[in-house]
């Protein structure tokens, strides 16, 4: 199996998807002629005109309006956020409207429709280049949202959300985008929306989170078997809601010590409603407190690389938490 | 314009390629978007139903951009006041008055979402939302997705003068601009957003607006039907065309309080109010149809009689109509069926 980029992953998803069925289609700022200011779209322009890779004007709650629009009326579109920092305004569109078109139309109207989001930071990109807002999304019911950490799951979870038929919000982090590669199959297959992965199995402690960190954990993880014997089970949630209550719960059920990662902030986050699901269900087979590392509560990343490396989590910040769980 | 008349020896209405039958059928959809707002008014204050929000005045201008599109090929957004408008777009006394009472056979929402909150496929209604404006863009996505495929369809979306200083109002001109895609963007100015005066909501022309997004923008009487008619007419053959949008200002005057929560004379004085329901378009139409020999006495009573008739029906089957069971209320926030079937 060939071994490929994450950001290669998603172009490919997008480009089989394209070739399969011609009511999909990319829009966004810079999608067009340039192939977007990472490159996710790069060749699509050129290979499926300018309708099909649609360079929009700039403005953001548009470009979700739009797409929402075209959705209903029968297309498949995939908007592109330029950075997740910039979806603020299309917030209205996305919350007011996506997700509730079916549920308010009484199951007449449906809105099949893709926005990604490049999310996280480390990337030097200060406070408006940098965010995580998936909690802003986060317990928006009617939205499906997806945040991968690997190429595999990329390709596999654009092409489910794609074929999706209600709005789902495809987090790729921006860092992952070069940093990470794996195996890929060439042509069609799905990763189920609402499925966790283990991405490792362990006995004593059990990490759960999504995107980037996740990359640490591993790191993390098989330093602490090398050194300490201690061996981590890692869960990658992959979608973030619908959350898979079942594999959580297996996951903490596995090891009794939970971890909960990731680069949003803390306060309100995703991993609080982990915590809570497992607090709910769990709370007399755990053998120690829940623990949370995530992004510190302050607005967002500074630029300067001491800040930077400051707020962003790394292999020895998991590997400290992860420790310290393991000896409690 | 107020003057409704005849053009040379040619009727007004045929010089606009309006039948007799047709131009009968926009007088009865007046008539019938009327009496329906008034019961509806009528039940709110009787307490049967919780809240209404009213049309009244604007259903000439309704019914006559209604007349020009294409009920079978065009795609409608339209706002909380276009009951004139969905009346003739095809929607039945039953299914408002379902709305009304927030029935489950309703086909807008099942009763889910307030009345006035259209929506309904089989129409060609796009579903919509309380938060003003977010239908504007949606209308744009409609009009590329009909240019991506090559179908003839055009896209009206409606909203008021208060609702076009939202971003989704420029931003969705601008797209639609740029890309010369098939809209016709109403603006409705009634002159109130709730207790705000258009005084307080723009320092300019609305239709002037449309310069900037390098499109044609018309202010229109809308106590003329016949000129709203030619506009909009004029300006689905552009949209037709590939000639791209136009943006088309209605001035009306909003008679009934912004809903039946508000208290208008916190406002506005009751001479105003008169003044402007003096100007109604409605029997101004009558009069043109009687000139033209294609009304009477006999047949506006017996209109009447039908209208009522239809109401008191509809008014009694929406009263006895059941709500939506609550172990449906919850469905359809995602799709029920799998991901493949729906595919």
């Amino acid at each position: 199996m060939p071994v490929i980029e994450y950001i290669e992953a998603i172009r490919t998803a997008m480009k089989e998807e394209m070739e399969r069925d011609e009511r999909v289609f990319v829009m966004g700022e810079d999608v067009g002629l340039k192939g977007g200011v990472f490159g996710a779209t790069k060749g699509l322009q050129q290979q499926f005109g300018e309708l099909r890779s649609l360079d929009t004007p700039l403005a953001e709650s548009a470009i979700a309006g739009v797409a929402i629009g075209a959705a209903m009326a029968g297309m498949r579109p995939i908007a592109e956020m330029q950075y997740s920092d910039f979806m603020f305004p299309a917030t209205n569109q996305i919350i007011s409207e996506a997700a509730k078109i079916r549920y308010r139309s009484n199951n007449d109207w449906d809105c099949p429709l893709v926005i990604r989001a490049p999310i996280g930071g480390g990337v030097f990109g200060g406070l408006y280049h940098s965010q995580c807002p998936e909690s802003v999304f986060f317990g928006t019911p009617g939205l499906k949202i997806v945040a991968p950490a690997t190429a595999y799951d990329a390709k596999g979870l654009l092409l489910a959300a794609i074929r999706d038929p209600d709005p789902v919000l495809f987090f790729e982090n921006k860092k992952c985008y070069r940093l990470i590669a794996d195996e890929v199959p060439e042509g069609d297959y799905t990763v189920p929306i609402g499925k966790s992965n283990v991405m490792r199995e362990g006995s004593d402690i059990t990490v759960i989170g999504y995107s980037m960190p996740l990359h640490f954990a591993m790191q993390a993880a098989e330093e602490l078997s090398r050194e300490e014997g201690i061996e981590a089970h890692i869960l990658d949630l992959r979608t973030i809601q619908p959350l898979d209550r079942e594999g959580i719960l297996e996951a903490a059920a596995r090891t009794g010590k939970v971890l909960i990662v990731h680069e949003d902030n803390k306060t309100g986050g995703v991993g609080a409603e982990v915590a809570a699901i497992i607090s709910e269900e769990l709370l007399y087979d755990l053998d120690a407190p829940i623990r949370r590392l995530c992004g510190p509560d302050v607005p967002a990343m500074p630029i300067n690389p001491p800040g930077e490396k400051h707020f962003m989590l790394n292999k020895d910040k998991l590997k400290a938490a992860m420790l310290d769980l393991a000896r409690f | 314009m107020t003057q409704i008349g005849s053009v040379r020896n040619e009727t007004r209405h045929a010089a606009l390629g309006l039948t007799d039958e047709k131009v009968v059928r926009m007088y009865e959809i007046m008539v019938l978007a009327r009496k329906f707002d008034e019961r509806a008014q009528l039940l709110q204050r009787a307490g049967k139903v919780n809240f209404h929000i009213s049309g009244v005045n604007q259903e000439p201008a309704q019914v006559a951009m209604a007349f020009a599109m294409d009920k079978e090929k065009d795609w409608f957004l339209p706002y909380y006041r276009d009951y004139a408008f969905v009346l003739s777009a095809g929607m039945t006394v039953k299914e408002l008055m379902l709305s009304l009472f927030a029935k489950g056979e309703d086909p807008n929402s099942a009763g889910r979402q307030m009345p006035g909150h259209f929506g309904c496929k089989r129409l060609r209604i796009v579903t919509g939302s309380s938060p003003v404006t977010t239908q504007v863009p949606h209308a744009v996505g409609f009009a590329l997705a009909a240019k991506m495929r090559g179908e003839p369809s055009v896209s009206l979306v409606s909203f008021g003068e208060g609702s076009s200083n939202q971003g989704d109002f420029h931003e969705g001109c601008n797209f639609a601009g740029v890309m010369k895609l098939p809209v016709i963007f109403v603006c409705q100015n009634n002159g109130y957003a709730i207790s705000v005066p258009f005084s307080k909501q723009s320092a300019g022309r609305i239709s002037d607006r449309a310069l900037g997004y390098g499109f044609p923008g018309y202010r229109v009487d809308g106590y003329d039907p016949f000129e709203v008619y030619r506009v909009f007419k004029e300006a689905h053959e552009r949209a037709l065309a590939g000639e791209g949008p136009t943006l088309v200002e209605v001035m009306t005057y909003r008679v009934s309080p912004h809903s039946t929560s508000d208290n208008d004379m916190a406002y506005r004085t009751k001479e105003e109010v008169d003044f402007h329901r003096g100007k109604d378009a409605i029997p101004a139409f009558r009069q043109y149809l009687e000139e033209h020999g294609l009304w009477s006495e006999e047949r506006e009573k017996a209109l009447l009689a039908d209208i009522r008739k239809e109401i008191d029906e509809a008014t009694e089957y929406g009263e006895r109509a059941p709500f939506q069971p609550v172990q449906d209320a919850f469905r359809y926030v995602y799709a029920e069926a799998s991901a493949e079937e729906v595919r």
